[in-house]
């Protein structure tokens, strides 16, 4: 039941570039990544792709797919049409390496300007208690697999490379939240820093990052939405911010 | 050409999957520089595909289980052929390590009194594995990536540099691990972006990269499971131990053709999962050894009372040891009992409403649905066996997880043999790694405080160098993914899952001569992010791999947990007392036979002796372990 398909591939590198048609094989139940494999085995051994886990877990493929953010190793071949020319491009977002291998590095450094969770000093391993209700809250943001593509996908930084400085982008709002839900986490201040060091105030809720989530981490809903309503709490009721920290301690025990 | 890219470290960490960074975060607690290489991003690590959970006696949910019973189920999922200090240090030592993951922030899956959940698994007499839904393995790599950046900050407060004394180089492969003067001196790569060298200088290196699954053509394990850590130790004088026992997990993907292989969790089961062949009988009775006749239900009624009543009922035969389900599996399929693409079924839907599916097996149900298009809340999934994890590899030190005969080369996780003996629990990768790549750490940094600097010679350099470069000089070569295809035809066909003197022979000579054929591969493109480039280096560790698998597998004439003889069908306790050891001439591995320790008598005697004498010889139970 094999058929061909029409792929065409960006290559190139950051001095230039620019798209090949090829003709590959496709099987019944393949996804993209597939005849992207089947393309580096037969006709381009040096085509580059970043993939690990195959099974939408590690978030390594991400790409776009005619011009939508997407994992390529979870888009199935059959979702295009017989005719359709299916166009693979690396992330926009980010500096090109080399065919659809991009710079993500601009991800980890972020990553390293959000404070680590803060675990509560008397509380010895072990005698953590905590309600599973209370973790759910956190443990969805946990879910992510750093796939990028809520980060490829943002406005504030897709077409705008003098945001980046300032803006930390959907992941590591996600990320900050689930910090500041965590029930145990004793930093404080963490909605005011996403606000006034990470760019919080820079999201419009918009919601395209939410729709490119694979994991469907409701990232606008969940997380950036609470935070920008509870910062405005804060920045007008200084007691509301206490009463919340409070409530936070209690839930220690 | 451009001048060679150096650093030094006090301790190198070659991956950065659970073990590696577990070793990092100790290595640095114990004030070393450390630096931490992966062949990925960080974060990509295979680590995150485990699913089922971390088993560890902390006795949450039944408070009869401490590391005691633990120990017994490692030593019985293992058919007694585990090192008995690894088995013993792992059962005690776990929960610690689950415990203080919390403190670093990781949020496990609660009980209705707060504490960490704990879920059945196969071989564990009771809930043991810490989980989180079924991506408990993501929850572990997370939370100690973000451990080292949270360690990273607090170099950076006092030194002014995050970076300063704790560096992850991802996307880099190492292609040999260096000595001078019989120690080792640091380790020798390449930058996969840009295809340039780079020479780490370091008195330890601690290997920590997984398995070997992309040996075999059916396998759950992403690229990177090439068996590099392996090659590496063996190339640098380390032996490997007992590689003959490769785990098939019961339950991997059989349709689409592109999706076979990935792993079904054995969560499934643990959550009430039920096997059945096409004449719709659930075949699992059939297959109950005798040596787990006491522990397992021999009818449906009293398994499906198991779920409800664990104090009075013995386990549903789902839930054996995986060795004993891959090859049930096995024995339906080739009797003409299995699906149209080679399977058996697995439901889970009779037994749990669509809203717990969703909520307990959140990613298989997303798995399935969206490559299978199969809603695993209504229908069966389709199943098969699947190479999952290598139980043997480098041999250690247990306490210090040093490698025997190399100082300063230490390793941890699923490259190092001995924990799991013929067959690991699942389960128990996830504690393992946790447990020795902690204790890695710690041996590493003794190591290098002890022992200075170890410089390495211009003359290593430059044969580290010539070795990769030379695909780039051959033109006309093979071609690296061609034989990698071959490669993994000849492992399914002849050294899976049942094996025969006949065909491990042919396997031999086979995986020789794709060697020699090897050592011809040539390079199209340039260096820059060169996929077959990669390859070429993968297929080399791969190949040294398969020969060391192949070779142990012929001399051993029995059957024991992963290594299956058609030949030789049972167990046999003479081979239980020998561990199979593999070294590396520089030409090709040899095998050779070692005396396994013996269990000392205070361990011995946590076990009834009825038990013991379906393992040991009567001399051995006479002796009653050591002193």
């Amino acid at each position: 039941m094999a058929r061909m398909i029409n792929l065409r591939i960006w290559r190139g590198d950051s001095t230039d570039g620019g798209l090949q048609d090829v003709q590959v094989e496709a099987n019944e139940g393949e996804v993209v990544l597939d005849v992207i494999h089947r393309v580096q085995a037969t006709q381009m051994g040096d085509l580059a792709v970043r993939w690990n886990c195959k099974a939408g877990k590690c978030g390594s493929c991400s790409m776009e797919i005619n011009g939508k953010p997407r994992l390529a190793c979870m888009t199935q071949v059959a979702a295009y049409d017989d005719e359709e020319t299916i166009t693979v491009t690396p992330l926009r977002a980010f500096p090109v390496i080399k065919d659809l291998v991009t710079d993500v590095s601009f991800n980890y450094k972020k990553a390293m300007e959000i404070p680590a969770y803060a675990h509560p000093a008397e509380l010895a391993p072990g005698e953590a208690r905590m309600e599973q209700v209370d973790v759910e809250r956190s443990q969805e943001f946990r879910k992510c697999i750093e796939c990028f593509l809520c980060q490829d996908t943002c406005h504030v930084i897709r077409d705008h490379e003098e945001n980046k400085k300032s803006f930390a982008g959907p992941r590591f709002f996600i990320r900050i939240a689930e910090l500041d839900m965590h029930p145990l986490d004793t930093l404080r201040n963490r909605k005011k820093t996403a606000q006034e060091e990470h760019g919080l105030g820079m999201c419009n809720i918009t919601k395209c990052c939410t729709e490119v989530c694979p994991e469907h981490i409701r990232i606008t809903d969940n997380a950036i939405i609470p935070m920008k309503e509870r910062v405005v709490d804060i920045k007008y009721d200084p007691a509301r911010w206490l009463g919340s920290k409070i409530r936070k301690r209690e839930g220690i025990i | 050409m451009s001048e060679l890219e150096r650093h030094s470290y006090d301790v190198l960490v070659i991956g950065a999957g659970g073990a590696g960074l577990r070793a990092a975060v100790e290595a640095r607690e114990a004030g070393l520089r450390v630096a931490i290489i992966c062949k990925s991003l960080f974060g990509k690590a295979h680590t995150v595909m485990a699913e089922g959970g971390a088993a560890a006696s902390m006795g949450n949910v039944n408070d009869n289980d401490n590391w005691m019973v633990h120990f017994r189920d490692t030593m019985r999922g293992g058919k007694f052929l585990n090192h008995f200090r690894m088995a013993e240090l792992h059962a005690k030592e776990a929960p610690d390590r689950i415990w203080e993951l919390e403190t670093w922030g990781a949020l496990f899956d609660r009980t209705k009194e707060g504490k960490i959940s704990q879920r059945n698994f196969g071989g564990h007499e009771y809930p043991r594995l810490a989980h989180v839904g079924d991506r408990t393995g993501l929850e572990l790599i997370r939370t100690m990536q973000q451990k080292i950046v949270a360690l990273q900050q607090k170099d950076g407060e006092q030194y002014g540099s995050m970076e300063s004394n704790i560096k992850v180089f991802a996307e880099l492969t190492i292609t040999e691990i260096l000595k001078e003067n019989g120690k080792i001196s640091g380790a020798y790569g390449y930058w996969r972006e840009s295809g340039s060298e780079v020479l780490f200088e370091a008195p330890t290196v601690i290997i920590a990269t997984g398995g070997v699954g992309k040996t075999f053509k059916i396998t759950s394990n992403s690229w990177e499971g090439t068996g590099d850590g392996h090659a590496l130790a063996l190339k640098a004088g380390a032996n490997l131990v007992d590689m003959e026992f490769l785990q098939f997990h019961p339950t991997g993907m059989v349709w689409p053709p592109s999706v076979r292989g990935i792993l079904v969790t054995e969560s499934v089961r643990g959550e009430g999962g039920v096997l059945t062949n096409t004449t719709g009988e659930r075949f699992m009775f059939k297959y109950i050894p005798d040596v787990f006749k006491s522990i397992y239900a021999d009818n449906e009624a009293e398994a499906d009372r198991w779920y409800t009543d664990q104090d009075n009922n013995r386990r549903p035969p789902e839930l054996l040891p995986r060795d004993e389900v891959a090859r049930a599996i096995n024995s339906e399929v080739k009797a003409g009992r299995g699906t149209e693409h080679g399977g058996v079924f697995l439901d889970v839907s009779k037994r749990l409403s669509a809203e717990i599916i969703k909520k307990r097996l959140p990613s298989m149900w997303h798995q399935f649905f969206e490559l299978a298009g199969v809603d695993i809340t209504k229908e069966p999934m389709e199943v098969g066996p699947t190479c999952h994890y290598v139980m043997g590899g480098v041999e250690v030190e247990p306490d210090t997880a040093a490698a025997i005969g190399v100082p300063g080369l230490f390793a941890a996780g699923e490259v190092a043999g001995g924990m799991h003996g013929s067959n690991r629990l699942g389960g128990n990768s996830l504690t393992d790694l946790l447990v020795f790549g902690r204790r890695a750490g710690i041996g590493a940094a003794e190591y290098a405080k002890n022992n200075g600097k170890n410089p390495v010679s211009e003359a290593a350099i430059k044969a580290a160098a010539a070795k990769i470069q030379a695909p780039f000089d051959r033109e006309g070569g093979e071609n690296s993914y061609a034989l990698h295809a071959e490669l993994q035809e000849v492992t399914h066909n002849l050294v899976g899952i049942i094996r025969t003197a006949s065909e491990l022979e042919d396997a031999i000579a086979k995986i020789a001569e794709i060697r020699v054929r090897s050592a011809n591969v040539s390079v199209s493109g340039g260096r820059k992010f060169n996929p077959g480039f990669h390859l070429a280096f993968d297929l080399d560790n791969m190949l040294l791999v398969a020969e060391s698998t192949a070779k142990s597998a012929i001399r051993r004439e029995e059957s024991r947990g992963g290594h299956t003889r058609d030949d030789f069908p049972g167990m046999n306790n003479k081979w239980r007392q020998l561990n199979h050891i593999s070294s590396f001439d520089g030409t090709q591995v040899n095998v050779r036979e070692q005396a396994l320790p013996s269990i000392p008598k205070e361990l011995f005697d946590l076990f009834d002796v009825h038990e013991l004498e379906k393992y040991m010889t009567q001399e051995e139970i006479a002796k009653g372990g050591s002193n």
